[in-house]
């Protein structure tokens, strides 16, 4: 039997759970037995490949393309989970949610203290994926399975949850494993 | 003239004997005055009452009818109710908006007009109508609007549009009333209009013990008539038996329930048959000082009000030893409100009546306990003291002759919507919706609001329900509509207005109706999902049970009672999506702010 096929992906996110990811240490090993891995970071593979088991999602959507990976991700897997509280409910990148857009990028691009741009203009270019008027955490989006909580959720958390979702069984996560914060 | 406004907050404060539980008239004194309430005035009346600017501050904020910023010296009010908008209120809202030009919010450049919405102003059975200042204007079309706005421009006063347009039936046409608002009442019924010989009833009552009063409005099972039902013999039992130097009777004159008008109907014409219903509990209680508290858009009735209590003193029916009574003293006041739904509920109105914001209270202690300025407090409302005088005038059992088990006597029913006799019907309690229907003339209706926004939504299936508080407890609020209206519609309004009414106290409350709005709205354009459904009734439970006074407890029942009775019009709304998309997100749209700032690129397809 071919093995389980897992995908993960980091959208407004700081690869801080990609990192708690990588916590589990030596498990990392026993992993690679476990599963394989389709389109990731981890494995820098930037396409699907096929439909796939579990997806990680880490982060929410700040931008245009965020919503095109994560659309892509409920398109390829089975069940996908929102881990960690930016994917959960936008997180830190979500603190701007209280000021216009234009604001935002007026601050960043024309009136901050420390910057220089010659032409004083918002850049416009094809290459940068435009923002959305506010970043919205992924179930917002698209339906989403399971919500894996933490900034980040510990490893040990994740090692549990990915093993009960492989196997099919419900992810019963003691205490201890469940950070809200 | 010269009068600084500190002057004039001076000497009105002085008039109101500096009592800080007067600060609401005091705000309405310099509203009235100046058309708004300065940085100044607050000053000056902090300063002349002893409380800090904050809560002055508070205050104004807090009233719709208190402004911090410059009001035209006419204020066109025009009502935005549910029905008022059946009516065509957007077709006279959008004639005010060309004939002012200005838009609603604003205020004309010459200072002359400022253009408002405001909730229900209590004339549903003559929408859409409008408040000019204290004036009503009922019935409005474009047309009317233009004219209006026409004589104001001409004579700049409110009451000439009155007398172009010409009075209402009965006691609107009283010098001291002049309103050109209809009575509509439909159908008389023996209790509250029935003939009535002022002092008559009182006389019974003062041939009697107070307990012997309380225990005959026990025997004639008298509910509150204010929707909540709770039995009046044993409020007034409670407040009786509280400890307390002083007791007061405080009448809900605060109708604010939208869709209801029928103690508006009761303060024109039965106004000596509530005062004597007041007086009466009074002396049940041991109070000897009574307020009317009477909502802000009835202030046209405040002269006549007066006149009726001036009356009663001069008879000896008010004032010291009352008809001849030894000992028994009792005084009535009447306190205006400032346009704030939440005020009709008890605790709050006592708030209000203490010159506070009119935040409601935590429960116990109970207003019969610790009420007004703490102390002990029965709070009626209208038509239930007008029930009171009638028991004590033909006796318990002629009372409860009518009604059903457990719902003794009559009810009047404010009917609006789309009928062909909207208007005031005394009905004995126990009748089915389906009679009532018939009543004013509403064989077609498809849907029906009992009991106001707070109340619940009937559908086709539920007419054989009875109109009493086993069953559909209401106020009085009958709202009709017919098939083509839509329920989700209706659902929307009365979210917009609980959020507008919210005192924002409470986090469920102040959060929750919010985040019900938005779903519904989702639904509504047709991007709702299936679990939206079981989203909307979780979320209306929890603001059911963890808000803090009735206002949230019962907001969410529009959403609730339509789940249950017209669960097929949600049904048809949503959609199962097929790839896992959520359909309430729209990419395009979320990307317009961003395409605005960067410079307009090309929206590129869909991968």
């Amino acid at each position: 039997m071919a093995k389980p096929k897992i995908a993960t992906t980091s959208l407004a996110g700081c690869f801080g759970c990609h990192m708690s990811i990588l916590d589990i240490d030596e498990r990392i090993l026993e992993l690679g037995q476990l599963v394989e891995f389709d389109k990731s970071p981890i494995n820098d593979l930037k396409r699907f490949r096929g439909p796939v088991d579990v997806g990680l999602i880490e982060g929410g959507c700040c931008n245009e393309e965020n919503v095109r990976v994560l659309q892509d991700f409920r398109r390829h897997c089975r069940v996908l989970v929102s881990l960690g509280d930016c994917a959960i409910m936008g997180g830190v990148p979500a603190l701007r949610n209280m000021i216009p857009l234009k604001e935002c990028l007026e601050e960043a691009f024309c009136h901050g203290v420390t910057l220089h741009n010659t032409n004083g203009r918002i850049p416009n270019d094809a290459e940068i994926p435009l923002l959305l008027d506010k970043v919205y955490p992924c179930h917002e989006v698209v339906k989403i399975d399971c919500f894996l909580p933490g900034c980040p959720p510990s490893a040990d958390a994740i090692w549990e949850a990915l093993l009960a979702l492989l196997h099919g069984k419900p992810v019963e996560l003691p205490y201890e494993l469940i950070k809200y914060d | 003239m010269g009068e600084s406004v500190g002057d004039f907050v001076r000497r009105v404060s002085h008039e109101l004997g500096r009592n800080r539980s007067r600060l609401l008239e005091l705000a309405r004194a310099v509203q009235e005055r100046y058309r708004y309430v300065s940085p100044e005035a607050m000053d000056a009346m902090a300063r002349s009452m002893g409380v800090p600017r904050v809560e002055v501050e508070g205050l104004v904020s807090f009233y719709a009818f208190l402004s911090d910023r410059p009001q035209g010296r006419i204020v066109i009010r025009l009502s935005d109710n549910v029905i008022d908008e059946m009516k065509g209120a957007a077709r006279v809202g959008a004639a005010f908006q060309e004939a002012l030009g200005i838009g609603f919010g604003q205020t004309t450049a010459d200072g002359l007009f400022t253009l408002e919405w405001t909730p229900c102003i209590g004339m549903s059975d003559q929408a859409p109508a409008a408040l000019i200042n204290h004036v009503v204007a009922t019935q409005l079309s474009s047309d009317s609007a233009r004219r209006i706005v026409e004589i104001l421009r001409q004579d700049g006063s409110p009451e000439k549009v009155v007398r172009a347009f010409g009075f209402g039936d009965g006691n609107n046409g009283h010098d001291l009333v002049r309103a050109m608002v209809h009575n509509n009442i439909r159908q008389p019924g023996r209790v509250i209009f029935g003939h009535m010989a002022p002092g008559e009833a009182l006389s019974k009552a003062l041939a009697m013990s107070p307990v012997e009063v309380i225990r005959d409005v026990k025997t004639a099972r008298l509910r509150g008539r204010g929707g909540a039902g709770f039995p009046t013999g044993m409020k007034w039992d409670f407040t009786r038996a509280a400890e307390g130097q002083r007791r007061y009777v405080i009448c809900n004159a605060d109708e604010g329930e939208p869709g209801t008008f029928k103690d508006r109907v009761i303060l024109t014409e039965r106004p000596d048959l509530m005062i004597e219903g007041m007086t009466i509990a009074a002396y049940a209680v041991g109070a000897e000082m009574g307020i009317i508290y009477l909502r802000a858009e009835y202030a046209y009735l405040r002269a006549f009000l007066e006149h009726v209590l001036e009356g009663r003193r001069r008879q000896g029916l008010l004032g010291r030893d009352i008809a001849g009574k030894k000992g028994f003293h009792f005084d009535i006041r009447i306190q205006l409100g400032a346009g704030a739904y939440v005020c009709g509920e008890e605790t709050a109105l006592i708030s209000s009546c203490e010159g506070d914001r009119g935040d409601p209270k935590d429960r116990p202690p109970f207003p019969t306990d610790k009420g007004l300025l703490s102390h002990p407090t029965t709070v009626n409302n209208v038509e239930t003291l007008c029930c009171v005088a009638r028991i004590l005038e033909h006796g318990p059992g002629w009372f409860s002759e009518e009604g059903s088990s457990q719902s003794a006597g009559p009810k009047l029913l404010s009917i609006s919507g789309d009928c062909a006799r909207p208007g005031v019907y005394e009905v004995p309690f126990g009748i089915t919706l389906a009679e009532v229907l018939r009543l004013c003339g509403a064989e077609d209706a498809a849907a029906v609001q009992v009991g106001g926004p707070s109340g619940q939504m009937v559908g086709r299936e539920g007419f054989g329900r009875r109109i009493c508080y086993e069953d559909l407890s209401t106020g009085g609020a009958v709202m009709v509509f017919d098939g083509s209206r839509d329920v989700l519609w209706i659902v929307n309004k009365f979210l917009d207005f609980f959020i507008e009414e919210s005192c924002g106290y409470c986090t469920p409350c102040r959060v929750g109706n919010v985040l019900m709005r938005e779903r519904v709205q989702r639904i509504r354009a047709g991007r709702g999902e299936p679990s939206d459904l079981d989203y909307l009734r979780r979320l209306a439970q929890t603001v059911k049970t963890a808000s803090r006074c009735g206002l949230g407890q019962t907001s969410p029942n529009p959403v609730l009672t339509t789940l249950d009775n017209f669960r097929g019009v949600y049904q048809s709304r949503v959609q199962q999506p097929t790839d896992g998309r959520r359909p309430a997100f729209d990419l395009e749209a979320a990307l317009v702010e961003a395409r605005a700032a960067t410079g307009a690129r090309p929206a590129v397809t869909p991968g």
